[in-house]
């Protein structure tokens, strides 16, 4: 009765290649523990995908059975078009991938790390489509033949569970990757879209997936395999929908989580270690992520995945405060003040990085060094658009990376800063998040610059609020000086003025 | 493998990430994103199962084009990790006290 299609990938050599490829990639993250050693880690990362790839292909050679001449006994013979269709799929996707990977400008690597993970979600969904189209091809099946009608593929029933959660969490990953670009990437306003009962509707989306996973479990439906796949879908749609612009560092992050989910279901239905361990792997990493962003924001992850902050109703005390008095420096004013600074903290935001400042942000520091002066620059989890997003913006501009400290290390430093030197954050400076209970982002650590002697505030205009729509009240301090313009022409001019 | 076994490798896949997660530095983060991303793509395995067998033509196609996104991803996210790091420099030493000039230009 059972005809037991069993892919190849018996051989022990077969699984250890596997194993070494997840060990690899385990190394590879191992390697990001520090600057000195992350280019090696990276390419154990590529050696492990190589060997996961190599093996593959060995292993799963296409094959086509041929009588010749008609009549004899079947051949089994390597089937070369389909080999090379596999070839020049893997050609065209490396094409791709490389142009992009060379073109991307780093302020756009949010963008593009959401697009990557739509991806890799949109993969998953396939492979787990096609697992179903051919489970015996993934070695999940038995041909069962009943006492009356057609034999068919019985999918054995965790492998159905298995492919059923891997195509729901790809799908989620691929649909809200897609939102979470489409807001990054400016091509949808960042404000949270409400819609109205949308938590019933969440969970009641939610839940009749769950429902259709077990219906598919124990039936093996067609139509709840179908309808599993398009409610996923609409999940990750009204999930990311109602998150605002300031909460995608942890949407980026936990949907960077999902798509090690995705991989790791996958991993199930095939056995295969190294799809496996490397969905753990990122899975935690996104988890992880999440989590420290969210603690730099002082937020629940549920609050976050829940939506609807920064809407229009977030200001604490916003508005009225615009008339308060306050100072204007010029460029010659912070120039001196800078020169005569013994240490100067910079502050770096996400305003910086849309100016294209970083470059003449470093030109700056390198001239106050020149001057004796100790720079350091300060930067807060949540300052880019994703984790580590401003790392990445300052080390583009040869700022050396041990000159960048993190929140915790740096805030003592402060009380013996003669200048703060804030460009382009605002929230993350924002005393209120110490003092004023009723601030929306109460509780978020902040870098402390008002304990420097004095603070340069590098901003647009004195109109826009953050990006939380919370006004800031260091503004308005004697010891504050507000140097308004663009801020890449700011720095160029405190650059000439030193 | 049964069952139980390949579930034993993911937990403890579970505490390895967990704990090497950890020992990233934040200043690598994005970094870290970018090559989770790059291995994630490791469900190109399947996509080259499905793609390679023979049976079921709307399951090779799909697994071709999922071969595509897999590799767009594997190529892409190793490419600018690898761009990102070797952006990250050392201080350079400096010869005496506040002579620090910091070589090699930006773009």
């Amino acid at each position: 009765m059972h005809d037991v299609v069993q892919g190849a990938g018996d051989s022990p050599w077969v699984a250890l290649a596997y194993l070494v490829a997840g060990v690899l990639f385990i190394l590879s993250l191992r390697g990001l523990s520090s600057p000195a050693t992350s280019r090696r880690g990276n390419r154990l990362g590529m050696i492990g995908m190589a060997l996961a790839v190599v093996t593959t292909l060995l292993t799963h050679v296409p094959m086509r059975s041929e009588a010749f001449p008609p009549g004899n006994p079947h051949d089994l013979l390597v089937d070369w078009t389909a080999l090379l269709e596999i070839l020049a799929a893997i050609g065209l996707g490396a094409a791709i991938g490389l142009t992009v990977a060379r073109r991307i400008a780093m302020t756009a690597m949010p963008q593009l790390v959401a697009a990557f993970h739509s991806l890799v979600g949109l993969a998953a969904v396939l492979v787990g489509i096609a697992a179903y189209l051919n489970p015996a091809a993934f070695g999940i099946a038995d041909v069962v033949t009943p006492l009356i009608g057609q034999p068919f593929a019985s999918i054995h029933p965790a492998s159905r569970i298995e492919m059923a959660l891997g195509v729901a969490i790809g799908a989620i990953t691929f649909s809200g990757s897609v939102i979470a670009f489409l807001k990054l990437n400016g091509n949808m306003g960042g404000k949270p879209l409400l819609l109205p009962g949308r938590h019933v509707l969440n969970l009641g989306t939610l839940a009749a997936v769950v429902l259709l996973v077990g219906w598919f479990y124990a039936s093996q439906a067609p139509w709840a395999f179908w309808a599993i796949a398009a409610l996923a879908f609409a999940v990750g749609f009204l999930l990311i929908l109602p998150i605002g612009g300031a909460d995608m560092p942890v949407v980026v992050s936990m949907l960077n989580s999902y798509s090690g989910w995705a991989a790791a279901a996958m991993g199930f239905t095939l056995g295969n270690s190294a799809m496996i361990i490397t969905g753990a792997l990122v899975g935690a990493s996104g988890a992880i992520l999440s989590y420290i962003m969210c603690r730099a924001m002082n937020r629940s992850f549920l609050s976050v995945i829940a939506g609807g902050f920064g809407a229009a109703d977030a200001g604490g005390g916003g508005s009225a405060a615009i008339d308060r008095p306050w100072q204007r420096g010029s460029a010659e004013d912070a120039a001196f003040l800078l020169k005569q600074a013994e240490q100067v903290v910079i502050v770096p935001g996400y305003g910086m990085a849309v100016a294209q400042a970083q470059h003449s942000l470093r030109e700056m520091a390198d001239k106050l060094k020149e001057e004796g002066v100790r720079v350091k620059y300060a930067i807060h989890p949540v300052a880019g658009r994703m984790p580590g997003h401003m790392n990445v913006l300052l080390a583009e501009a040869n700022v050396p990376y041990d000159d960048v400290f993190e929140l915790e290390d740096v805030n003592g430093d402060f009380a013996q800063t003669d200048v703060a030197f804030v460009i382009g954050a605002n929230d993350v400076t924002n005393p209120a998040a110490k003092t004023d209970k009723s601030s929306p982002i109460y509780g978020m650590p902040i870098l402390e610059v008002e304990r420097a002697r004095s603070v340069l505030f590098v901003k647009r205009s004195m109109g826009g609020a953050g990006y939380a729509g919370v006004d800031n009240e260091l503004f308005y301090r004697d010891n504050t000086s507000m140097l308004l313009a663009d801020a890449k022409k700011m720095v160029d001019e405190i650059v000439k003025a030193l | 493998m049964t069952f139980v076994s390949i579930f034993s490798v993911f937990v403890l896949a579970c505490f390895v990430g967990y704990y090497v997660v950890w020992s990233v530095t934040p200043a690598l983060h994005t970094p870290l994103m970018a090559v989770t991303n790059a291995v994630s793509s490791v469900i190109v395995v399947g996509a080259l199962v499905a793609a390679a067998a023979a049976g079921s033509t709307g399951s090779k196609w799909l697994g071709l084009a999922a071969v595509v996104l897999a590799s767009v991803n594997i190529f892409g996210g190793f490419a600018v990790t690898q761009r990102m790091l070797a952006m990250y420099r050392k201080k350079e030493p400096r010869p005496g006290t506040g002579a620090g000039t910091i070589g090699g230009g930006g773009k």
